[in-house]
C-alpha cells in the first residue's frame, strides 16, 4: 500500500520542521523588510530629482531600473516605496489584527448583549465597500500616512474580529474553560492565557493574508490617487503614474508590479508553509 | 486452507511527524475459523483497532503495511490494489464502527444508507434489497422493522443506530464481520440488548467476526476466542473459557485483576453523620427558557436532595441523560440551579460559581471526564498544574516549583513529565494531571464526573486506587459520578441511583445485591459478568425492560 506525502521533503531545525518553499518566501519577505528600513541610506538618486532626459527610460548603467514618466531614477522610487508600502501596511495590519482578535477573543469569553451588540455593530462596519470606505475618507480629512494607516486599520478590523471570535468560540466550549472559571480567574486571563496560545498559529496566518489584502487595497487606493501624495509613492502609485508606460514595454510600470507581486506571493506561501513544531521527541 | 482468516507475520509501520519509522504492529499472526467469533482485547494503543482494520487492507493514513499475509477467504488483502479491496469490503468483509453515530449520514434515511451496499455492488435490485433490510431489522429485534428505515438516523436511539449501522454490514451477506467497540459507548442496559442482538444474527448466518473491544465482561459474552495485545504483539491466544479461568500472561491478568471486586472498608457510621460537609436540598436544574413558575422549561435534574459527610464519598449512577452530570454541574455552579438549596461547610452557597467567594470556589473542586479536552494543549504539565497554587495559594516561582514536584509525586507521575505538553501523555496520564490540578487547590471535596469512563479498565482501576489513597493521606471527600457501577461500588460510602432527573433510591454497597427500587434492580442485573454463559442465562423481567429500557 502506497501513500501520499508532502510533496516538498521537510528538514527539520531547532525542533521544528520546515521546507524550501517557507525558506525561500521567508528570504524575500526580509530582503523587502531590510529594503523597507535602509531605503533611504541606499538610494543613488533623490526620489524627486528629474535624472534622465527622456520619459521611461529603459535599463542602463546608472539607472539599474531605467526612469520613470517624468524621467526620475526608477531604482530609487521603487526602494523608497517598500517602505511605504511595506510601513503602512504592516502599521495597519496590526492595528487591525490586534484589535479585532482581541474583540473577538473578549466576544466570544463574556457573550451576551456585549457579544451581540459587538458583532452586530462590526457585521454593519463589514458591510461598507472598503474602496468607497476609503474614498470618503480621504475625501473628508485629505491623505496622509496616519489617516491611511487608521482607515486600513478599521476596513480590516471586522473581518479579524470574525475570525478570532470564531476560533475563540470553539475553544471557550472546551473543558479546560469551564474549569478556568470555576477557578474564578477574570476575562483578561481567559483570552490571554487559555484562549490565545491555541488560536495562535491560525490568527498568524489570518494576519499574513490580512497583510496582503492591505497590500493591495494601499495599492488600489494609491492607483486611484487616493494614497500618498506626489513626490511620495508607494508601489500602487508607481504603478498608476508609470501606466502609460505599458505600450513600451518599460520597466518604469514592470518593476513596481512585479514588487507588489513578489511580496504578497511570498507571504501567502510563507503563511502556507510556517515550520511546524515535531511532536515526535525521541526523532 | 481451513480458515477463513490466516494472518501470517503482519507488520505495520507509521511515520512520525520527524520522518521517523515506527513499527505500530510487530509480526502478528492470527486465524479466524468460518463463523468464528474472535476478540481482539488490549489497552488503547496495543493496536487492536489497527490489526482489525488491517483485515480489510486498510490502514489508517500515515500507516502501512509493510509486511506479512493477510488471507481472508483464500485472498491476500495485502497484496491486492485500493480498487480489489473495495470490491471485497462490504461483500467478503463488514465492517462495524464504535460509534454509529458519527458514522451515518445525518441528511439522508437509514434505510438508503443501509441498502446503499447493495447498490455499489450491483447485489441485488433495490425492492429486493429493502426486503431483506427488513428482514435483517428484524432479526437485529428492533421496534418497528417496516417502518424503522424511512427515518433519519437522529430520529432513533443510540442502541438502535448500533443495530442499524450492524444491518448495514450484513446486508452484503458478509463472511467476516469487524466489531470496533461497538459497545462502548452505549449504556448498560442498551449494550445488553445490542449484545443479544448482534450474537443471535452472527449465530444464525455463520458469520465470522473480529470483536475489538477493552471490555473483557463484554467479549466473555461474545467470543468463542480472545487474542490478548499489547505493544503491537499477540501476548496470548486461547478460547474465551481458558482465558478467563487459566490466563498465563501478566497483562491479561491484570486485566481479570481489575474486574475483582475490592469493596472498600465502609467504616462505621457514627457521630459523623451529624458533619455533612455537603447538604443539596430540592435542587431543581435545567435548561431553556425559564417558565413563569421560575421552573425552565426542560428540567434534567427535578428536586434532587442529597448529603456528602466529611471525608465520605458519595456515587451518582444512572445511564446517560439522566441528569447525573447536569446535577454535578449545577452543584459546583457551572450550570446554576433554578430551585434549591446548597450549603457547603455550613455555608450557604450562590447558586452561580461566578458570585462564589474565592475560598468556596477553592474548597470545591471538579474533575472532568475528558482529560483531553479539560487540559489546555498549548500548555505544558507544570503550568497547567501551578496555575492554582498562583491563583489561590499566591505561591512564588520555588515554592511553585516545590509544590508542582510534590503533586506529581502524590498522583505517581514521574517528574520528568512536567515539560511535557498533554498531548505528550497517555490518557491515564492525562486523567492524573486532570487530578492533580484539582489537588493543588487544596479542596475538601472533589467532584469527580465520569472520570474513568474514557480509560482502560486497568488504568481505570489504577486511577481509582490512586482516589482511595490520597483520601486516606488528605481526608478528601468525592462525589462520583459514573453510569459504571462496579466503578462506584469500589469507591463510594453511599450510592444514588438517578432515573429520569430524578433521585431513585439510595443504597449502601453492601445493599448492592439487594437494590429495592425496580430501575436499580435492572440497572444492576445488566453489568456484565466475567462468565461467558451470563448473557444467555439472563432473564430480565419484560415489564421493567419495557417500561425503564430505551429499545
Amino acid at each position: 500500500m502506497t501513500m501520499a506525502r508532502a510533496a516538498t521533503p521537510r528538514r527539520s531545525f531547532l525542533g521544528h520542521s520546515y521546507n524550501l518553499v517557507g525558506v525561500v518566501a521567508s528570504l524575500v519577505i526580509l530582503a523587502w523588510t531590510l529594503i523597507a528600513i535602509f531605503a533611504p541610506y541606499v538610494l543613488p538618486h533623490p526620489i524627486g530629482d528629474i535624472v534622465d532626459d527622456d520619459y521611461f527610460g529603459p535599463m542602463r548603467q546608472g539607472l539599474w531600473l531605467g526612469s520613470d514618466y517624468l524621467g526620475r531614477d526608477m531604482l530609487s522610487r521603487v526602494l523608497m516605496g517598500a517602505r511605504y508600502t511595506v510601513g503602512i501596511s504592516l502599521a495597519a495590519v496590526c492595528i487591525a489584527c490586534f484589535s479585532g482578535v482581541v474583540l473577538g477573543m473578549v466576544a466570544a469569553v463574556t457573550g451576551g448583549w456585549l457579544d451581540t451588540c459587538l458583532s452586530r455593530f462590526l457585521d454593519a462596519m463589514n458591510s461598507i465597500p472598503s474602496k468607497l470606505f476609503g474614498l470618503v475618507v480621504v475625501a473628508a480629512v485629505g491623505s496622509s500616512v496616519p489617516v491611511l494607516i487608521l482607515t486600513l486599520a478599521v476596513i480590516y478590523i471586522p473581518g479579524a474580529y470574525r475570525f478570532a471570535r470564531a476560533l475563540a468560540v470553539n475553544i471557550n466550549t472546551m473543558d479546560f474553560m469551564t474549569v478556568a472559571r470555576v477557578r474564578g480567574e477574570s476575562t483578561f486571563y481567559l483570552i490571554g492565557s487559555e484562549i490565545l496560545p491555541n488560536i495562535m498559529r491560525p490568527v498568524l496566518a489570518d494576519f499574513g493574508l490580512r497583510f496582503v489584502f492591505i497590500v493591495l487595497l494601499l495599492s488600489g487606493l494609491s492607483f486611484l490617487g487616493l494614497g500618498l501624495q506626489p513626490p511620495l509613492a508607494d508601489w500602487g502609485a508607481l504603478v498608476r503614474e508609470n501606466i502609460g508606460a505599458l505600450p513600451f514595454a518599460a520597466p518604469a510600470v514592470i518593476v513596481p508590479s512585479l514588487a507588489i507581486a513578489s511580496l504578497t506571493i511570498s507571504v501567502n506561501l510563507l503563511i502556507d508553509n510556517l515550520p511546524k513544531k515535531i511532536r515526535d521527541r525521541d526523532a | 486452507m481451513s480458515n477463513l482468516v490466516e494472518v501470517r507475520n503482519l507488520k505495520i509501520e507509521a511515520r512520525t511527524d520527524s520522518g521517523r519509522l515506527v513499527e505500530i504492529i510487530k509480526g502478528v499472526s492470527l486465524d479466524i475459523a468460518e463463523g468464528e467469533i474472535v476478540a481482539l482485547i488490549g489497552e488503547s494503543g496495543s493496536g487492536k483497532t489497527t490489526v482489525a482494520l488491517s483485515l480489510m487492507g486498510h490502514a489508517r493514513p500515515g500507516c502501512r503495511i509493510t509486511g506479512g499475509e493477510i488471507n481472508v477467504n483464500g485472498k491476500n488483502m495485502a497484496a491486492f490494489s485500493e480498487k480489489e479491496r473495495a470490491r471485497l469490503r462490504g461483500t467478503d468483509i463488514a465492517y462495524v464502527p464504535q460509534s454509529a453515530a458519527a458514522s451515518f449520514n445525518p441528511s439522508s434515511t437509514i434505510m438508503e444508507q443501509v441498502i446503499e451496499v447493495t447498490r455499489i455492488h450491483k447485489l441485488m435490485p433495490p425492492e429486493q434489497a429493502r426486503q431483506r433490510a427488513i428482514e435483517l431489522f428484524r432479526a437485529l429485534s428492533l421496534p418497528d422493522p417496516e417502518g424503522i428505515g424511512a427515518r433519519y438516523p437522529h430520529q432513533v436511539s443510540g442502541g438502535q443506530l448500533q443495530r442499524l449501522a450492524a444491518a448495514m454490514a450484513l446486508i452484503g451477506d458478509p463472511k467476516l464481520m469487524i466489531f470496533d467497540e461497538p459497545t462502548t459507548a452505549l449504556d448498560v442496559t442498551t449494550q445488553i440488548d445490542v449484545l443479544k442482538a448482534f450474537k443471535s444474527v452472527m449465530r444464525a448466518g455463520g458469520i465470522a467476526g473480529v470483536y475489538v473491544s477493552h471490555d473483557l465482561a463484554v467479549v466473555a459474552q461474545i467470543a468463542d476466542r480472545i487474542v490478548v495485545l499489547k505493544g503491537g504483539e499477540v501476548q496470548e491466544t486461547g478460547t474465551t473459557a481458558d482465558i478467563l479461568s487459566a490466563a498465563q500472561h501478566p497483562y491479561t491478568r491484570e486485566l481479570l485483576a481489575a474486574f475483582e471486586p475490592k469493596p472498600r472498608q465502609i467504616q462505621a457510621t457514627g457521630d459523623s453523620a451529624a458533619n455533612p460537609l455537603l447538604r443539596v436540598n430540592n435542587l431543581t436544574a435545567g435548561y431553556g427558557p425559564v417558565k413563569p413558575d421560575r421552573q425552565p422549561v426542560v428540567r434534567a435534574v427535578d428536586s434532587v436532595s442529597l448529603v456528602v459527610e466529611k471525608g465520605r464519598n458519595l456515587g451518582i449512577i444512572g445511564e446517560s441523560g439522566c441528569g447525573k452530570s447536569t446535577l454535578a454541574r449545577a452543584i459546583a455552579g457551572i450550570h446554576p440551579a433554578a430551585a434549591g438549596d446548597i450549603v457547603f461547610d455550613g455555608k450557604d452557597l450562590q447558586r452561580a460559581a461566578g458570585k462564589r467567594s474565592r475560598e468556596q470556589l477553592r474548597e470545591m473542586q471538579i474533575v472532568f471526564q475528558y482529560a483531553d479536552t479539560a487540559l489546555n494543549p498549548a500548555k505544558a504539565v507544570e503550568d497547567i498544574i501551578s496555575r492554582p497554587l498562583v491563583f489561590y495559594h499566591g505561591l512564588d516561582r520555588q515554592a511553585r516549583s516545590k509544590r508542582v514536584d510534590e503533586l506529581l509525586d502524590m498522583v505517581r507521575l514521574p517528574k520528568t513529565l512536567r515539560y511535557r505538553h498533554p498531548s505528550e501523555l497517555s490518557g491515564g496520564q492525562k486523567q492524573r494531571v486532570n487530578f492533580a490540578r484539582a489537588l493543588a487547590a487544596d479542596p475538601k471535596l472533589i467532584i469527580c464526573d465520569e472520570i474513568t469512563s474514557a480509560l482502560d479498565t486497568v488504568v481505570a482501576s489504577a486511577v481509582i486506587e490512586l482516589l482511595k489513597d490520597l483520601q486516606r493521606e488528605l481526608g478528601l471527600s468525592y462525589i462520583f459520578i459514573s453510569h459504571d457501577l462496579s466503578v462506584v461500588e469500589t469507591i463510594c460510602d453511599q450510592i444514588m441511583v438517578m432515573y429520569n432527573g430524578e433521585r431513585v433510591e439510595q443504597i449502601t454497597p453492601d445493599k448492592l445485591k439487594a437494590p429495592s427500587h425496580p430501575y436499580s434492580k435492572l440497572l444492576f442485573s445488566s453489568v456484565p459478568k466475567l462468565d461467558p454463559t451470563w448473557l444467555d442465562g439472563l432473564v430480565r423481567d419484560p415489564e421493567l425492560v419495557s417500561q425503564y429500557g430505551h429499545r
